[in-house]
């Protein structure tokens, strides 16, 4: 029963909606924005979240986590997409520390994942070098240096690079660009020297970071794993983070067109609701059936990863290019139907528009997973 | 979980025992076995099979089996289903009586009528076809004007249904009829089943753009009915109409899985007609709208198991509503898919020159136009979405009500 919430996943939905909607709504993200703040979201906020278990839904017991799987992840997530909550949750609680479950070494998880279940550690992956999502063309450099390595190179597009403790670094120690082989995640705490953090602001005000690298001392300790072997579990990372996004997405969708029904049948022109004109209805109700698809990839994809990891890559590719796609024509309705309102800052449809654009960059775009999928069917 | 998988195992058993190899293989339209007083098995292995499937009641499986069904409960139908499929077993018994009318005797018949009629059905006695469109009537359903008047002993109907399929092979129709015209639409309709040997009724077939002619138009010149082939209450049909229209709905939106003709897959396709690179389609379009399509598809089918584990756990969620639209778009799809990624070879009308297959892609693309149409077109099920799910206001005058 994979497509159909059971009683925990549903409690925690409940506790999620409840709790995000009261502490972080849509007007604390606008909050952040106009002030500017330093660190892009609350700390206090990531603490309470952390108390409630959400840093480490994913994470096993031993390792102080609460073991409810993506499953269970997914709906603290798709609430988090319903008020736009800026958070390390996924930067930290998805792909951080799936990197560190699936790649790092038992002493590596010992120390680290209980830091990351209490709330303690913030982690982000520089992965991207250009303007798409190239995971495989990695020109940052990982070279033998005395006892350990040295990294060089530059990362755009780092989510929450400018507010994580350590950067999970993907770098290149054989092989030339576009090669799944050689390749390395290291650890670097943000304060080493040789590390440059540009904070970049993008249309969606969430965090990011474009950082160089300068011949930066990296010991053997600091390599997630083993040094040129990253390449064999890190597409798995990335795979649990499309899915996670999707279910992000698929949250920050359904409120936008929630929002956006609400308005059809409020908004009177021509002495009627203006959702009582067909041309509208057909467009909603095609939203709708769209929505409903959205929602059981997303479920699956979900379920995949905890119980069927053969069918990841594929499902992945599915669920991002799905909510991708969905993303983008059901904030542009939203846009359009709310009217000239729906072009002003002082409305929240802009926020949900924004994040759209984001997130539907993160980890790929719709070409990049219908390509991937096209592949993956052997054509 | 365990009883389920024992049943499972037992109904492989079973299957692999009883269904003769020659019933695992794809069977044309000619071959397929409808019933009725005018139906003839296509083959000695044809006849046996269905008489196996007969006697356990699994023509109609999860029927009761107080009326000649399996008794089945929807996990076992499913499993049953799923093992019938792996085996590529045939459907052994084609039957709008048991996909459609039957649902509906279940729950509004009597209990003489659900004696009389469904174990026919299920036994395949008899061919049903069903009487709902009218030339002035397609979309607006409820307008219909085929009248029934009340004679005393009997009702005598007058007007003609249009689409009612193999209506010159059937047994019965049932048939939405007018019983009073001063009332508002919907609250003048009766649900009828009338006997097509009776005296006045007659039939006319409709050649369609598939070159086929599955669909007729029926006639009705005073065809006398008696009163106690009345389903529900007088006047209280639409609600009888709208019940057996979602199992309509729910039919057309699982189509495709049984196909009477050689249906191609897509990927498939693409491998026998296009060029490929390093092991991709070269012509990144038509790779871009295969993966479009299958893609689509895939999310379809979760749907499906998502609807279908709904049910299972009592949710009355909103997503079947949507899939007739989502399903019957996705064939019409599929079927320009196909014309694409085959060229030339798909639009063969008639042999020789084309390969069975080819020509059946030709017709299917026809046919499938009218999977939008039937059974509700996609604008009346967007119109149902935006009212029942989304309860957005009605449109102004037009009467949306489906």
């Amino acid at each position: 029963m994979a497509l159909v919430l059971n009683e925990e996943q549903r409690l925690l939905a409940e506790t999620a909606r409840e709790f995000l909607q009261k502490q972080a709504p849509v007007s604390a993200l606008r909050a952040l924005r106009d002030s500017r703040d330093p660190l892009g979201y609350d700390a206090t906020l990531w603490q309470q979240m952390a108390e409630l278990g959400w840093a480490s839904v994913i994470l096993p017991e031993e390792f102080g986590g609460l073991d409810f799987g993506f499953s269970g992840l997914g709906v603290v997530l798709q609430e988090s997409g319903r008020t736009l909550t800026a958070s390390p949750l996924f930067a930290t609680a998805v792909v951080g520390a799936s990197a560190l479950l699936l790649g790092g070494s038992t002493a590596q998880k010992t120390e680290y994942l209980p830091q990351v279940a209490a709330g303690e550690l913030t982690l982000a992956l520089a992965l991207e070098e250009s303007p798409h999502h190239r995971p495989q063309h990695i020109a940052t450099r990982l070279e033998t240096a005395g006892d350990g390595f040295a990294l060089s190179g530059e990362k755009v597009f780092v989510l929450d690079g400018h507010s994580a403790d350590t950067l999970l670094v993907v770098a290149r120690s054989s092989g030339d660009p576009g090669s799944r082989d050689g390749l390395s995640v290291v650890m670097v705490p943000r304060d080493t020297a040789g590390v440059a953090i540009e904070r970049t602001v993008m249309a969606d005000s969430r965090n990011t970071a474009n950082i160089r690298f300068t011949d930066v001392a990296i010991s053997g300790a600091q390599v997630i794993g083993t040094a040129g072997e990253a390449g064999t579990w890190l597409e798995d990372v990335l795979d649990r983070g499309r899915i996670a996004l999707a279910a992000e997405m698929l949250g920050s969708v359904e409120e936008v067109f929630a929002r956006t029904v609400a308005w059809l049948k409020e908004r009177v022109q021509f002495g009627v609701p203006i959702g009582s004109f067909q041309a509208l209805q057909h467009r909603a109700a095609r939203l709708q059936a769209e929505l409903e698809l959205a929602q059981s990839v997303v479920l699956q994809a979900l379920s995949t990863v905890d119980e069927q990891p053969r069918q990841l890559a594929l499902m992945a590719s599915l669920a991002k290019a799905n909510l991708n796609e969905l993303a983008k024509l059901a904030t542009n309705e939203a846009v359009q139907m709310h009217g000239g309102i729906g072009v002003t800052d002082e409305l929240e449809i802009g926020f949900f528009l924004k994040r759209a654009r984001t997130a539907m960059q993160i980890f790929g775009d719709t070409g990049f997973h219908k390509d991937r999928y096209a592949t993956l069917c052997g054509y | 979980m365990e009883d389920l998988d024992q049943f499972r195992e037992e109904t492989r058993q079973w299957l692999d025992a009883n269904c003769p190899a020659s019933q695992r293989l794809p069977n044309t339209p000619e071959e397929q076995y409808w019933g009725g007083r005018r139906g003839r098995f296509a083959s000695e292995d044809a006849r046996v099979w269905f008489e196996r499937m007969r006697d356990r009641g699994w023509t109609a499986p999860e029927w009761p089996a107080a009326y000649g069904g399996g008794g089945l409960t929807p996990q076992q139908g499913r499993v049953l289903k799923e093992e019938m499929k792996r085996i590529k077993a045939r459907t052994p018994l084609y039957s709008l009586g048991l996909w459609m009318l039957g649902p509906a005797l279940l729950e509004y018949g009597s209990e003489e009528q659900k004696q009389q009629h469904l174990r026919a059905i299920v036994n395949g006695e008899f061919r049903w076809c069903q009487g709902y469109s009218e030339p002035a009537a397609g979309s607006d359903l409820a307008s219909l004007q085929t009248r029934a008047e009340d004679q005393g002993e009997h009702f005598l109907v007058n007007g003609s249904k249009i689409w009612t399929t193999g209506a010159d092979r059937s047994d019965w129709i049932f048939c939405l009829v007018r019983t009073n015209p001063h009332v508002k639409k919907q609250e003048g309709i009766s649900f009828l089943l009338i006997d097509m040997a009776s005296p006045g009724v007659s039939t006319t077939p409709i050649e369609l753009i598939s070159g086929e002619s599955e669909f007729c138009q029926t006639f009705f010149d005073n065809v006398r009915v008696p009163k106690s082939n009345l389903v529900g209450e007088l006047n209280h049909g639409w609600s009888v109409a709208k019940a057996l229209l979602v199992h309509e709905r729910k039919l057309m939106a699982e189509i495709g899985g049984d196909s009477p003709r050689q249906e191609i897959a897509p990927v498939e396709a693409a491998r026998r007609y296009l060029e490929f690179s390093a092991g991709r389609i070269a012509d990144n379009q038509l790779r871009s709208d295969l993966a479009d399509y299958e893609m689509r598809m895939h999310a379809i089918g979760l749907t499906h198991m998502r609807s279908f584990e709904e049910r299972a756990a009592g949710i009355k969620g909103s997503v079947g509503l949507a899939m007739k639209y989502l399903g019957t778009e996705a064939v019409k799809d599929k079927n320009e898919l196909l014309l694409a990624i085959m060229g030339t070879r798909a639009l063969g009308w008639e042999a020789p020159g084309f390969t069975t297959e080819e020509l059946d892609t030709t017709r299917l693309w026809a046919m499938s136009k009218a999977m939008t149409i039937a059974g509700g077109t996609s604008e009346v099920q967007l119109n149902v979405i935006a009212n029942h799910v989304l309860q957005l206001p009605q449109a102004p005058k037009a009467a949306t009500e489906s």
